[in-house]
């Protein structure tokens, strides 16, 4: 499984997209297929601080719900709306339509920490 | 006598199968040192002896030739059809729907019921059931506190004081305060929540405020006023209501309740000494995420067929475990199952007629015994079809009739000091004029 | 598993997606609601007029206010009897049932429901019993719910218990507040925050412990599936309430090392909880209270063979030990007078006891309240009762030797086509794995319940406990033939193979039930959760547009 290689990965199997200082965040196709059918996710709200490896919302599915754990420190400036009624971009386009949210970060350095498309997929292998 | 089809033969079969010798071998796992001493059970009965049993006990019970006894379990007629609904196996000896291609009889039940409960309280969504009344309403006050991330609740003294208990037990859990907004208890008073008193009692750490309408002791509360008061602290109201008072009575989401509980006891259900019965729970659909117990929603299947399946599971205890809004799981199936067939029997022309007949009778009952002198109300206002009166040495009084096969009402003195020698007493559909009669009677003969 | 093209939906998600109203797609529809089969002025059920004298008499009387009354009657249906019970009997074709066929959903105890329980349950001095009668006229009710405590006392060990709680969850609850109200009254309360339960846990007893305000923990299980005695004893501490456990556990194995369990437990002054779900496996073989559990809770729906009724009514009481009595809910029904063992006796020889006396005892003074109203799913006393009379303690003890040896066959007849986890001895429910299925044909756990579907029998619970991968529980309980249990193998075994030879079909099940495998994700996603009247234009709006509730706790 080949992950898209400009993001950086977390544990929890959150991506980060990093645009100068604001970063998209989403979860990678590996937890969607886990989850299964998403129906519901709860977005953080605009304005709201998150720090790395905080939760910051809730991904449901029809059998399962699992916690969003933020890859990077930030203020949220953005939340995908389409999510809303449509969270089945989750399953269909994890890494580009459904994204999740968009912050401003409060530390570039914390990417670092993160994992590369070619270490996330022997962890998920 | 046993269930169990196995012959000795089947027996040891299965345990030349299993590989061992005895059955005790089966139990080999258990440590010695708790292995069960032994115990004094009665001997196995045959079918006759086993109904003796129960018919004895059951003759010790005297149901009562004439009773006026509501206090929130009451008196219906139960069509005769009710029972053979509830009574089918395929309702009665299934499992919660978890594999819905052969539960499709139980799911769209509940989604009618669902329909139903809906329909009468003027609500969005209403959840597949709960324990009863009181669970409904204490799980509604929590539901509040989740909504509106606040660790208190205030409940009018006008909801039924078991449902108070409840109510104080369930918040006891999460350490969430109950405070007790006053009723005019004067006599001629409102007998109903005084909205100043609700909104004192109405802070901002507040989450909701319960009422009932009408309330334990049959006053019809002024809901709008209330949903006010709380809306404008910020907090939700929660009606507890009556469900058959709701063929004529304006539906809660009409004057502005967050949520409504009631006890579905009155639709269909026998009063069976406290259980079961069913807790109804509605609410709007901005709040479904947090409301605890099954729902069933409609959907297609791979072929095109409509069919229903429990839907919004993420909310309950087996997907979000320490999480979950509340830990239900059983709940009152079948009981909702007897609701539903019971306002599909009756129909919006029965249930009012059911209503009709029931403020009709507890105003002839009332009328009866104002004339004969027998009683007074002790509050003002206007009451559905219960009623509380003053009667001068009402304990003794009630007591003495009790042995006489009459059971007048309920005596509020046992829960409100302040309502000693009244009478509660309620009216159905069933109660007939002679019941009246006999009661102004059995009164008249204990002056 | 998802639709390809879902269905074409309005945003409010209500009714109209999938009824073919309002630009939803047309679906084919097995039995429609009881809503289209409404007409105007058709009803069932008739009631009298009230009489001239009662209107007259009732005109004096402060009538309901205008401000007060519906503007519009409720829709309920207008049918006539006949159609509603043609409506019912549809429906009630379109279920599996006990009554009907194999159901061997572990955990659940799908045992017969035994008739003579519901003739007893339907006896009108039982059925019309009011709970708020003056007691005399009450002593019956009393009597019997008396007896059967004493009976649940006896079965269990235990020297108390309360019949309140409505089911097993109810009774989990009241457990854990005891827990905690003990645990206030020996001054800990505050110290003691954590409940620990095992990762086979049921979900009921986080989510109880977390109604009681408490934070969960989760123990590792061994690899002989009990829970791991070493990870026990680094999690407890003078910050631990209780231990909530179920033995049998979830995966159908008897907790042999249960004595130094509950020892660790009462050791580090926290509360031994026992999840009774599984008792079914062990009467008279085990009786925790007298093993030094301080709580339990029984299913009477499920050992005690109160029928299911689609998700319930059941009932949940719970048995305590000495030092947990004092908080009990109340009231608790009791001898007043007269002599227990004579009252005992009595009942034993079918006779009543002339000089007793039962009563409502509410003088407790620690209690914790009340759960419910009232005192309990009463007609679910009544079933029990029945049962336990009619098996008697050579019956009951008979139950679990058969549930177990049923169990067991099961096991071994199937252990070579499907995975064991834990491959020794089992108690009354087995859990397999569908692991080899999956990796070696693609072919899940549901998609083998879903080919059981097929054969006419309702699958084993799947995907529970958490702890076993693509996991089958296999509860056959005691009341099957042994037909019937080698019915199920044979059928086990045909999927086992079609599994193999032609995955597709097995994916494709089920085909012969009244409908085949339905959208939840749509369900989910649009939620549709009552019936849309024609006509009706303010529809709500779906929770997805509404803004969100609490965040998650972490």
């Amino acid at each position: 499984m080949a992950y898209p290689d400009d993001l950086a990965y977390s544990k929890e199997h959150e991506w980060v997209r990093v645009d100068g200082s604001r970063a998209t965040i989403g979860i990678t196709s590996f937890a969607a297929d886990e989850l299964g059918d998403i129906v519901f996710v709860e977005l953080p709200e605009v304005g709201a601080s998150l720090s790395q490896f905080g939760t910051f919302g809730v991904v449901e599915s029809v059998k399962a719900v699992s916690d969003l754990y933020a890859p990077v420190s930030g203020e949220v400036m953005d939340v995908n709306e389409a999510l809303r009624t449509a969270p089945e971009l989750l399953n269909s386009d994890p890494f580009g339509e459904g994204w999740i949210a968009k912050v401003e970060l409060a530390d570039a350095t914390e990417v670092d920490s993160l994992m590369d498309a070619t270490a996330y997929a022997a962890e998920t292998a | 006598m046993t269930y169990s089809p196995h012959t000795d033969a089947d027996r040891a079969r299965m345990l030349t199968a299993v590989g061992v010798a005895t059955v005790d071998d089966l139990f080999a796992d258990i440590p010695a040192s708790v292995r069960a001493s032994g115990w004094d059970l009665p001997h196995p009965l045959a079918e006759q002896e086993v109904r003796a049993e129960l018919a004895r006990l059951a003759g010790h019970n005297r149901i009562p030739g004439v009773s006026f006894l509501g206090a929130g379990v009451y008196r219906h007629l139960i069509p005769s059809v009710v029972g053979e609904v509830i009574g089918r196996p395929e309702f009665a000896t299934s499992y919660t729907p978890y594999q819905p291609e052969v539960s499709q009889g139980t799911l769209q039940s509940i989604y009618e019921f669902q329909s139903l409960i809906c329909e009468l309280t003027g609500m969005e969504v209403a959840t597949a059931s709960h324990y009863d009344g009181a669970t409904a309403a204490a799980e509604a006050a929590l539901m509040a506190c989740r909504l509106t991330r606040r660790s208190r609740v205030a409940v009018s003294a006008g909801v039924n004081p078991d449902y108070r208990r409840v109510l104080e037990t369930y918040c006891s859990g999460p350490g969430i305060e109950v405070v007790t907004v006053p009723i005019d208890l004067g006599t001629g008073g409102s007998g109903t929540t005084l909205p100043e008193r609700a909104a004192q009692a109405l802070g901002d750490d507040v989450a909701c405020l319960v009422a009932a309408h009408p309330n334990f002791y049959g006053q019809l509360e002024p809901m709008a006023e209330l949903a006010e008061a709380a809306h404008a602290a910020g907090a939700q109201l929660v009606a507890v209501v009556e469900p058959t008072s709701l063929a004529v009575l304006e539906a809660p989401g009409t004057y502005g309740a967050d949520l409504v509980a009631a006890e579905g006891q009155p639709l269909g259900i026998p009063a069976s000494f406290g259980g079961p019965y069913v807790g109804l729970m509605a609410a709007r659909m901005a709040s479904v995420r947090q409301m605890p117990g099954r729902l069933v929603g409609a959907t297609r299947d791979v072929q095109g067929r409509k069919g229903y399946v429990l839907t919004l599971q993420a909310r309950e205890q087996h997907i979000r475990r320490e999480k979950a809004a509340s830990n239900i799981c059983t709940n009152q199936a079948l009981m909702a199952l007897a609701a539903t067939a019971y306002l599909t029997a009756v129909g919006p022309n029965g249930l009012r007629e059911v209503a009709e007949l029931s403020t009709t009778q507890a105003r002839h009952l009332v009328g009866a015994l104002e004339a004969a002198g027998l009683a007074e109300r002790r509050f003002g206002g206007t009451y559905f079809a219960e009623a509380t009166l003053r009667v001068p040495d009402a304990a003794r009084r009630h007591a003495a009739l009790a042995e006489r096969g009459i059971v007048a009402g309920y005596l509020p003195e046992r829960d409100e000091p302040a309502l000693g020698d009244t009478l509660l007493l309620a009216a159905t559909e069933l109660t007939t004029d002679d019941d009246i009669a006999r009661l102004v009677d059995a009164l008249e003969a204990t002056r | 598993m998802s639709v390809a093209d879902p269905p074409r939906t309005d945003a409010s998600g209500r009714g109209a997606a999938f009824s073919g109203a309002a630009g939803g797609e047309e679906l084919t529809v097995v039995e429609p609601l009881i809503f289209e089969r409404s007409r105007a002025e058709r009803r069932a059920v008739r009631y009298p007029s009230p009489s001239d004298r009662a209107r007259k008499v009732a005109s004096d009387q402060p009538e309901l206010p205008a401000s007060v009354l519906r503007q519009r009657p409720p829709r309920l249906p207008e049918v006539s009897e006949l159609e509603m019970l043609r409506h019912f009997n549809r429906l009630a074709h379109l279920n599996q049932a006990i009554d009907l066929n194999f159901y061997p959903l572990g955990s659940c105890t799908m045992k017969y429901n035994p008739k003579v329980n519901e003739w007893a349950a339907r006896l009108p001095g039982l059925a019309e019993s009011h709970p708020l009668d003056p007691e005399g006229l009450s002593q019956g009710s009393l009597e019997l719910m008396w007896l059967l405590a004493e009976l649940l006392k006896e079965i269990s060990g235990f020297p108390a218990i309360s019949l309140q709680p409505a089911a097993g969850a109810h009774g989990e609850l009241t457990g854990m507040l005891m827990a905690r109200a003990y645990h206030r009254d020996h001054g800990d309360g505050e110290r003691r925050t954590k409940v620990l339960v095992p990762d086979s846990a049921h979900g009921t007893n986080p989510a109880t412990a977390t109604m009681v305000g408490y934070e969960t923990v989760t123990i590792r299980s061994n690899e002989r599936g009990g829970i791991d005695l070493g990870a026990l004893r680094d999690a407890l501490g003078p910050d631990v309430a209780a231990l909530m456990i179920t033995n049998p556990s979830t995966l159908g194995i008897f907790e042999d090392q249960i004595d130094q369990v509950v020892a660790a437990v009462k050791d580090a002054g926290a509360i031994a909880y026992m999840d009774g779900a599984n008792l079914n496996a062990i009467l008279g073989r085990f009786r925790p209270g007298e093993s030094g559990f301080d709580v339990m809770h029984f299913n009477l729906h499920k050992t005690f063979s109160t029928p299911h009724g689609g998700g319930g009514p059941g009932a949940g009481p719970v048995g305590v030990s000495a030092r947990l009595e004092p908080y009990l809910p109340a009231p608790i029904p009791s001898l007043v007078q007269g002599d227990a063992a004579e009252v005992r006796a009595n009942a034993r020889a079918l006779r009543s006891t002339p000089d007793a006396r039962f009563a409502l005892d509410d003088d407790r003074p620690k209690s914790i309240g009340k759960v419910r109203s009232c005192y309990g799913n009463f007609g679910m006393f009544v079933r029990a009762y029945t049962y336990i009379r009619s098996n008697g303690d050579a019956g009951l003890r008979t139950i679990s030797e058969d549930a177990v040896l049923a169990a067991n066959y099961l096991r071994v007849k199937l252990h070579d086509v499907y995975d064991l986890p834990y491959d020794r001895l089992s108690k009354h429910e087995v859990v397999f794995s569908g692991r080899r299925q999956k990796r070696q044909h693609g072919v899940t756990t549901l998609d083998i319940a879903k080919a059981i579907l097929d054969r006419g029998i309702h699958p084993p619970t799947i995907y529970f406990p958490l702890i076993v991968e693509e996991a089958l529980m296999v509860e056959p309980t005691e009341t099957e033939s042994l037909e019937t249990l080698d019915r199920f193998v044979e059928v086990m075994r045909e999927i086992a193979e079609q599994a193999a030879s032609d995955p597709a079909a097995v994916k494709a099940a089920p085909t012969t039930t009244p409908v085949g495998r339905l959208d939840e994700a749509a369900a989910a996603r649009r939620p549709d959760l009552r019936h849309a009247f024609p006509g009706e234009a303010d529809a709500p709006e779906a929770p997805a547009a509404a803004p969100t509730p609490e965040a998650p706790t972490a």
